[in-house]
Parts: C-alpha cells; structure tokens; sequence
C-alpha cells in the first residue's frame, strides 16, 4: 500500500522535474517545480518527517517559489530563445550524467537489502513526536548553528534590499 | 514496506535531471531553479538516510539546507534583477562580460 502511495507520488514528482526541463516558459517551469515540491512534501511525510514535510510546503512551495514566480512577472521574462547552447554541455555533460545516474542506480539496487525498508507512520521515533524531538536536538545540542542561521538570514535581506535597490 | 534503496533512486533521479537542466537552460530564472531542484533531491537523500539511521540528525540537516535555500534565493534573484537591469537580458549566453 506505501508502495502504491510512493509510485504515486514518484511518477509524479519526475514527471514534475521533466516538464522543467522540456517547457520553454519560465513560469511554466516554476509551477512545475511547485508540483515536484509538493510531492516531495509528500514523500517526506512517508519517512516520518512530518515537520520537514510542513515546512517544505511553507518555506519551498509557499515563500521560495512565490519569490520566483514574483521575479519572472517582475522581469516580464518571455519565453527562452532557442540557441545551440555550449558544446562541452552537450558532449561531456550529458553522458556524464547519464553515468552518475546508472552508478548511482546500480549501487542502491545492489545493497537494497543492506539499506533496509521504510515503514509509514512515526517510524523514526514511537515515543515522542517528531516536532519534539526534533526541537529537542536544535535548542539543545545545535543552538550555536541555529543561532548563526539568523545571522545568515539577516545578512542575506541586507543583501538583497542593497542589490535590488536601484541606483541613483 | 518500501525499500529505502527507492527513495534514494527517486532522489538520484531528479539530481540529474537538475544537472541536464542546469546544462541545457539558457534562461538564468531556470537555471536557478535546477539548482533548486538539485538541492531538493539531496534533501530527499538526507531525510532517507535520517529514516534508516532512526535519528533526527539527518532531518535537521534538511532544516538547515532549506534555510540556507531560502537565502541564496534571495540574494540569487536580486543578482539576476541586478543583471537585468544592467543588460536588458535573461539568457545566459548574453552575459559574457567576462568571457575570454
């Protein structure tokens, strides 16, 4: 039955990907990545992540992509003109691609027997929530890190506001 | 039951096709969102790994990323907005400022 829910959302967060990659319009392309966002959520909820699950609609699907969508209607982006591109894309890139993927593969069809099966439900934890226990480890253990995040982020809309600001 | 081995497929997945896309785009908008989309699959592998492991390392790591995602977005489209105004342009093969 998890299986049936993963392909669901499998087939459909790839089919996402794709169409970002063959579509020509960039809002199309955001949206697209929108729905890959959303199956991720998804998915993330079946491995017990039900925070991150949350917070991948909020912060991805919700703040990150609305920013994007905002940025194309701002720029009045068109659709992309068609060019040939960078050869060493093409010739290197390409199969390079196409390698990792089938390495990759075969590694994890290989040792899918050592890597285990994933059980819906709050499988990570049975005692406590995911939210507690997640909140346990970040105000305890990794407060510093969380801390200096803020600072990232304040630097980051100083950032921002100075580059997008216009010049006088 | 689903073998965490899938999971990690799916993520591997859609990691190259961020990289095809990432290699194919011209348009700066959508090439930042491959990158996106790479950092999405890595996510995935992250909280796979943190199901396996049965720790919630894993999936603070994830927060963190998704932080830090947030905001290289900004400041990223503030740079393409700052490009733009100075080249009237969104195609990647325009911005050869400083090629050669």
């Amino acid at each position: 039955m998890q299986l049936v829910l993963f392909l669901i959302f499998a087939v459909l967060c790839v089919a996402g990907a794709l169409n970002l990659l063959f579509q020509r319009h960039p809002i199309n392309s955001a949206l697209s990545l929108v729905v890959v966002m959303m199956s991720l959520a998804v998915i993330y909820w079946t491995l017990g992540a039900e925070f991150l699950a949350a917070a991948q609609v909020i912060v991805y699907a919700g703040a990150v992509m609305v920013l994007f969508v905002f940025v194309v209607m701002l720029l009045n982006a068109g659709e992309e003109e068609r060019t040939t591109g960078s050869r060493a894309a093409y010739i290197a890139g390409i199969p390079g691609v196409a390698a990792i993927l089938a390495l990759l593969t075969y590694i994890f069809m290989h040792e899918r027997a050592a890597l285990g099966d994933a059980t819906l439900g709050g499988s990570l934890n049975h005692t406590t929530s995911n939210i507690t226990e997640i909140s346990r480890v970040l105000f305890t253990e990794l407060l510093l890190p969380f801390e200096v995040t803020s600072i990232l982020i304040l630097v980051a809309i100083l950032g921002a506001v100075v580059l997008a600001r216009k010049e006088q | 039951m689903v073998p965490i081995a899938y999971y990690l497929i799916l993520a591997a997945v859609l990691f190259c096709i961020g990289i095809g896309s990432f290699l194919i785009k011209r348009n700066i908008i959508t090439i930042f969102m491959s990158i996106e989309l790479m950092l999405n699959a890595v996510n995935l592998t992250f909280v796979a790994f943190a199901h396996q492991w049965k720790l919630v390392h894993g999936q603070i790591f994830v927060f963190f990323v998704m932080v830090v995602a947030a905001a290289e977005a900004a400041v990223g489209l503030a740079i393409i907005i700052a490009i733009f105004r100075a080249r009237q342009t969104l195609n990647v093969d325009q911005i050869n400022l400083m090629k050669n």
